[in-house]
């Protein structure tokens, strides 16, 4: 397989693989590297993944395992990751003002969340996929996938609520 | 009405029961019209969702590592230096004892140049200093002329 072929073989995904990757990392940096050294991964497992019927699956499980060792890795070395960059720069937060605080709210209620209902919210609620691909990427049956996810959402929902509520009195 | 729909929606949403294609309604709905109030607090969840699918992976994915390239300078690099080695260590032992008659030749003509060379230079040298002698008579005169201070 030549260089060309692959890139345009893993380019539709490389933004799901990065936005996966700073969910469950926080950091941006952290992410980029992530993204670059999952991509050079399966570089070097090229021949294989030709093999494969769903590169973006088994890419978004290759993300995932490497996320948790990264986490692991971490801890071991009792380094803690920055959770300061919140604020993102170049999106549209800025032309809503009076969402963005509401918006960046959500993002820290998500972060949050248990790692595995964080890693459904990402797959389902920004990246759309089906209930039976996120089964197939994380490992876990399709009715564990819907209970994590409802539990997730109801989660967020009533912080939210509580959040509005606050903001009212 | 349209907000009962999306309370049903919601409903089904929050139980993890929509569909793709239910979720992308209410996505529009919360992210391009007006929300009901009694709904405000999903403007901010779907417009996050919304907002994140925007993010994106700015730099360029690099496929040849500037790790890779390293290793491999270095076993260049020990390749040239261990042949280097090789080939010095060849000539030094080739030179002293596979000397060619006329590099012999060579030799013995620039050692007999050399020596002539020496040669003259210290019979000009010895003049030079022959000459030296009488400046120490001059000397030995002026001594017995003027009288010594007393030490």
């Amino acid at each position: 397989m030549k260089q060309s072929e692959f890139l345009n073989m893993v380019m539709p995904f490389k933004d799901k693989v990065f936005r996966f990757s700073k969910r469950l990392l926080v950091s941006t940096e952290e992410a980029e590297d992530a993204t670059q050294e999952l991509f050079l991964k399966l570089w070097k497992n090229r021949e294989k993944i030709s093999s494969y019927k769903n590169v973006e699956a088994f890419a978004m499980t290759m993300t995932k395992n490497y996320c948790f060792d990264r986490l692991k890795s971490k801890q071991a070395s009792n380094l803690s990751l920055v959770h300061s960059n919140y604020k993102e720069n170049g999106t549209s937060l800025d032309k809503k003002t009076e969402l963005s605080d509401s918006v960046s709210i959500v993002h820290q209620l998500i972060a949050k969340l248990p790692e595995q209902q964080r890693m459904i919210i990402q797959l389902r609620d920004v990246e759309q996929y089906e209930y039976e691909e996120i089964g197939k990427m994380l490992d876990i049956k399709q009715t564990a996938v819907r209970v994590a996810l409802s539990r997730a959402r109801k989660t967020i929902r009533e912080q939210l609520i509580k959040q509005h509520n606050y903001g009212i009195n | 009405m349209e907000s009962i729909k999306i309370e049903q929606l919601i409903e089904k949403y929050l139980d993890a029961e929509t569909t793709l294609q239910e979720e992308a309604v209410l996505q529009d709905y919360f992210v391009n019209s007006k929300v009901a109030p009694h709904l405000e607090e999903y403007r901010a969840l779907f417009g996050y969702f919304a907002e994140s699918k925007n993010e994106r992976y700015t730099k360029t994915i690099q496929l040849n590592t500037q790790k890779k390239h390293w290793k491999w300078l270095s076993v260049a690099a020990s390749v040239v230096l261990l042949f280097s080695v090789y080939t010095g260590y060849n000539s030094f032992n080739s030179s002293s004892d596979e000397l060619t008659s006329l590099e012999m030749a060579e030799a013995q003509q620039a050692l007999e140049d050399t020596q002539k060379a020496f040669q003259l230079l210290s019979n000009n040298m010895n003049k030079g200093t022959a000459a030296m002698a009488y400046l120490g008579e001059y000397q030995a005169t002026t001594n017995k002329i003027f009288k010594q201070p007393v030490k």
